[in-house]
Order: C-alpha cells, then sequence, then structure tokens
C-alpha cells in the first residue's frame, strides 16, 4: 500500500507556492489534552495522550459536551474556549501565529451530514483531489482510494460511477478510504457512522494503517468498544476515561457476531429470501 | 478604531460568522459594530440588534451595492466613532462575484461556502482574490475531499490569503476569526485613502475608476445613507 503523500503534515501548501506562514511539513507526533471545567465551573481532571495510530471514542448524551470538545482540539484551545481547555501539541502549546495561522487542516471528518455534491465521476474527483495533494501518479492513488473504498462498502461501485449516485454506505466508504490514503490532515474525527453499512473494523483499521490519530464520536456500542479508549462527556467535561478491557474485547466479539447476523439476515432479505425461522441463531428469542 | 470588511456571495453566512466571531471576542476587542450594507432588503439588522450589537443598515436600491458602500463608508466610521465603537465591522453582500468592497487601510474578510461547488473560487473577483482572510462555511455538509478541493482552489485563486474553516452554526472558528479581528489595522480617517481594485463600472466617478475616497469625489449618482442616533 502507498503511504500518503505527505504523512501527517498539518498544511502542505499548493503545488509551487510557499505558505505566508514558512511553517510547511510539521508533522504531529502528540496531541495533548488538558481538563478546563465543567458548565458548572468545578475542575475537569483530564491529562490525556494522544499518538498516531491511537484510537478514541467519545461518548455521552446529546448535550453534553462532545462537540465542545471536538472544537477544542480543533481550535488547539488555550484557555479561552468556554471549557477552560489546554491542547498541547507535541508536548508544548503551541505559540499564537502558529495556531492562527497554520493548523487549519489539523482534523478531517467524516460524518453522517456529509454528502458529495460535485457533479463528477468517482475516478476525475480522485484524480483531482489527487492533484492537489502533488501526488506524483494521480490516476494510480486514485484507483488505489477506490480499490480501499470498495474493499470498506458492502456494494462495490465502479470508477465511472458518479459521485452523487452513490449509496449512503458507498459514500462514507469511499469518505473513509480517500482520508486515509489523500487528506492531508493527521486527526480523523469520525461522527455518527454506524448506520451506514460499511465495515466499521477494516475502516478504522485503514485509518490508524495511515498513522491518523482516530476520534469516533458515537452511540453505536461496537464503535464505542473498538477504541483503545473511551472519554465519557457529561455536563461539559470529560467525566471519564476509560480503557477497554480484556473482558469488553471478549464483549466486543459477541456484539460483531451478532451484528454479522443481522447483517446476513439484511442481505437475504435484500436478495429476495424468505427468512426460515428454523435457521435463527441461539440468540433469538 | 479597528476596521474590518466582511463580504461574501448571497447566504454563504456572514452574518452567523461575524455574530458567533462578536460573542467569542465578548470584550476583549472593545465595542462592536455593525454596518450592514444590503441592495433591496434585510432583516440582519434587527438580527444583530437582538444580539445586542450597535447597527446600522444601508440599502443601496437601485444603485451599484459597492459604490453605496464606498460613497457611505466614511459616514459609517463616523458614526461609529459617536456610538463609542472600538471595532467596526461592514458586512456586504457581494451581489456581483465582481465585488470589490476591501480597504487598503482595514482587514479584508471574505466568506464563501463550500456547496457553491469546486470551482467557484475561481470565478470571484477581487473580494476574494484580494482578502487577507478567507473564511470557509458549510464544510460539515460536504465531504472531506471536497474541503480540501475547495480550500486548494482558493488558495490557488488568492496566494497571499490566509483560510479559515468555519461552521456558522456551532461557531467552530470563532476563536481564531476573532484573534484576525482583535488584530485589525487601527483607521482614525477613510479620507484619502484607496479601495484594493477598483469597482465594477456604473454612472458615477468610481464607475470610471475612480478609487479616491472623500466627500469631494462623490459625484453623479451618489446617494448618503440615513444614521439613527441613538436616544441621549
Amino acid at each position: 500500500m502507498t503511504e500518503s503523500p505527505h504523512p501527517a503534515a498539518l498544511w502542505p501548501a499548493p503545488s509551487g507556492q510557499s505558505r505566508p506562514d514558512g511553517d510547511e511539513g510539521a508533522v504531529l507526533a502528540s496531541l495533548t489534552l488538558l481538563g478546563g471545567h465543567d458548565k458548572d465551573g468545578r475542575p475537569e481532571r483530564l491529562h490525556l495522550r494522544l499518538h498516531p495510530g491511537d484510537i478514541l471514542c467519545i461518548v455521552g448524551p446529546t448535550g453534553s459536551g462532545k462537540s465542545r470538545l471536538l472544537a477544542d482540539l480543533e481550535c488547539l484551545a488555550q484557555a479561552d474556549t468556554p471549557s477552560g481547555r489546554r491542547v498541547l501539541v507535541n508536548g508544548a502549546a503551541p505559540d499564537a501565529d502558529w495556531r492562527f495561522g497554520a493548523h487549519r487542516h489539523l482534523i478531517a471528518q467524516v460524518s453522517q451530514n456529509m454528502n458529495f455534491v460535485v457533479d463528477l465521476t468517482v475516478e476525475a474527483f480522485l484524480a483531482l483531489h489527487a492533484a492537489c495533494r502533488r501526488v506524483a501518479a494521480p490516476e494510480r492513488v486514485a484507483a488505489e482510494v477506490l480499490a480501499c473504498a470498495n474493499a470498506l462498502a458492502g456494494e462495490p461501485f465502479r470508477a465511472d460511477t458518479a459521485l452523487t449516485q452513490l449509496s449512503g454506505g458507498q459514500s462514507r466508504a469511499l469518505m473513509i478510504a480517500d482520508t486515509a490514503l489523500l487528506s492531508a490532515s493527521p486527526v480523523v474525527l469520525i461522527d455518527e457512522i454506524e448506520n451506514a453499512g460499511i465495515d466499521r473494523g477494516k475502516a478504522l483499521a485503514l485509518l490508524t494503517a495511515h498513522d491518523k490519530i482516530v476520534l469516533v464520536s458515537t452511540h453505536d456500542p461496537i464503535l464505542a468498544l473498538m477504541g483503545g479508549r473511551r472519554l465519557v462527556v457529561g455536563n461539559g467535561a470529560v467525566r471519564a476515561v476509560i480503557e477497554t478491557s480484556a473482558a469488553e474485547r471478549a464483549f466486543l466479539a459477541r456484539l460483531q457476531r451478532l451484528d454479522a447476523e443481522l447483517m446476513d439476515i439484511r442481505r437475504r432479505l435484500r436478495a429476495g429470501e424468505a427468512i426460515d425461522g428454523g435457521k435463527a441463531p441461539a440468540w433469538m428469542p | 478604531m479597528r476596521v474590518i470588511t466582511v463580504a461574501g456571495p448571497p447566504s454563504v453566512g456572514k452574518t452567523s460568522v461575524v455574530l458567533k466571531t462578536a460573542q467569542a471576542l465578548g470584550e476583549r476587542a472593545g465595542r462592536i459594530g455593525v454596518v450592514k450594507f444590503d441592495a433591496l432588503a434585510t432583516s440582519d439588522d434587527a438580527v444583530y440588534a437582538r444580539a445586542g450589537l450597535p447597527v446600522v443598515a444601508g440599502l443601496s436600491g437601485g444603485l451599484c451595492p459597492d459604490h453605496f458602500f464606498v460613497s457611505n463608508i466614511d459616514d459609517c466610521l463616523d458614526w461609529a466613532r459617536r456610538q463609542g465603537i472600538d471595532l467596526l465591522i461592514a458586512e456586504s453582500a457581494g451581489l456581483c462575484n465582481r465585488c470589490s468592497p476591501h480597504l487598503q487601510a482595514a482587514l479584508g474578510v471574505c466568506v464563501v461556502d463550500t456547496l457553491s461547488g469546486v470551482h467557484t473560487p475561481r470565478k470571484i473577483g477581487p473580494m476574494l482574490k484580494l482578502a487577507d482572510l478567507v473564511v470557509i462555511t458549510k464544510g460539515d455538509i460536504v465531504s472531506q475531499a471536497e474541503r480540501e478541493v475547495f480550500a486548494f482552489n482558493v488558495q490557488a485563486a488568492s496566494p497571499q490569503a490566509r483560510l479559515l474553516a468555519f461552521n456558522g452554526i456551532t461557531g467552530q472558528g470563532a476563536v481564531e476569526l476573532g484573534h484576525h479581528f482583535a488584530r485589525a489595522p487601527e483607521v482614525e480617517r477613510l479620507e484619502g485613502s484607496r479601495l484594493r481594485f477598483s469597482m465594477p463600472a456604473a454612472v458615477c466617478p468610481y464607475c470610471i475608476g475612480e478609487t479616491s475616497i472623500g466627500r469631494e469625489h462623490q459625484r453623479g449618482n451618489v446617494r448618503k445613507m440615513p444614521f439613527p442616533e441613538a436616544a441621549p
């Protein structure tokens, strides 16, 4: 598999130009999140360090402060957002020029609300994106992104398919493959992709294989247990950081078998088969 | 007083960007005031007023909104000074992509949205090309790949500009934009100052390439806007 054209480069300049801030190619080795306070002003006990390849899940009810947490990371908060949190880059507070000048592509995002809107074929668009990223062989990388996307999607699609005709699952698969192979951002935020009909395990493995820090904001039990750690957010603060235990990993395997059964029933119904009650797995009533 | 021009095609989210940034700034940049320029109608002045910001709206009617803007901008500074405003934001809809409202003396901000399509940056003139900051909105509803291609095309069209992603609903990006707003150049008078680029032609001295600002250059089809004063 080819390396990303600029692994973890925070802000590559367009071809032939240099950035006004002149810090191309800075590489992210770690992000550290330091606690602020909750919505009532009580201190948040948090000292969390993230490295490339880490998967961190974020769980908590709507309104608990998940979006604030991600926004704090995105703007590299320095006790100047409502949460009072601070973010260190490679162990140090970023200076203001760097913070407000260059890190804009720190976080790439894949969410349920995103769509492809450009009227191009998959192939033409991937070649365009690859060209923007100054890849040496845009066509080859485009073909590789397509192959990766098809490995994630339940239903394969072709290079000459229009982007706007892709199904939800195919779109999400292409977005993840493209982010892994072509995006400059060293951090990837995955927001609510549970119903997308893609292979979630493979998707996360693809991203971490490309040295991304992966943040997964989710209500889905399978996704929530796939991370190495999960943050529990409530009342505007991180209430706990839980390491995924051996027992949870074993439970995840059970959940995945259950999920595979459901997916198989879904596939059979779509293929026009009748569901034979006698074939129901043991866990069903 | 710090002066900022915020321009961009209709419905890209200029008002949301300004409001969220003003909220993020709080008291840090002093008193913030807004002049809203529009062509035929606006309700944004009410939106700003609800947020507690002193605001005045100017409607250009049948005139080119850009010409209306430059004929009134110094009067806007006078109004802002009387209101005790420290940071004045002049928001104008770029109703044609040829608009060029940015002033040499002030911070020039252009707002564009990713939904407008990856080729749009090439089609926008001085409003984008000569901006100091380009704020890119609605990135949360298009794919990451399109965001990146869009940003690339913006930077190609406007190589000197700093780009900034902004979510007008959540306010993501407001802290960064506030940082730049609070450092906008101080301007006392615009008399004698210049536009960054000549405006699109119509029927007044500015139509034939005039770029000087000031009452003596306002001839032909000039209309002055009224300024309601705060009750003593």
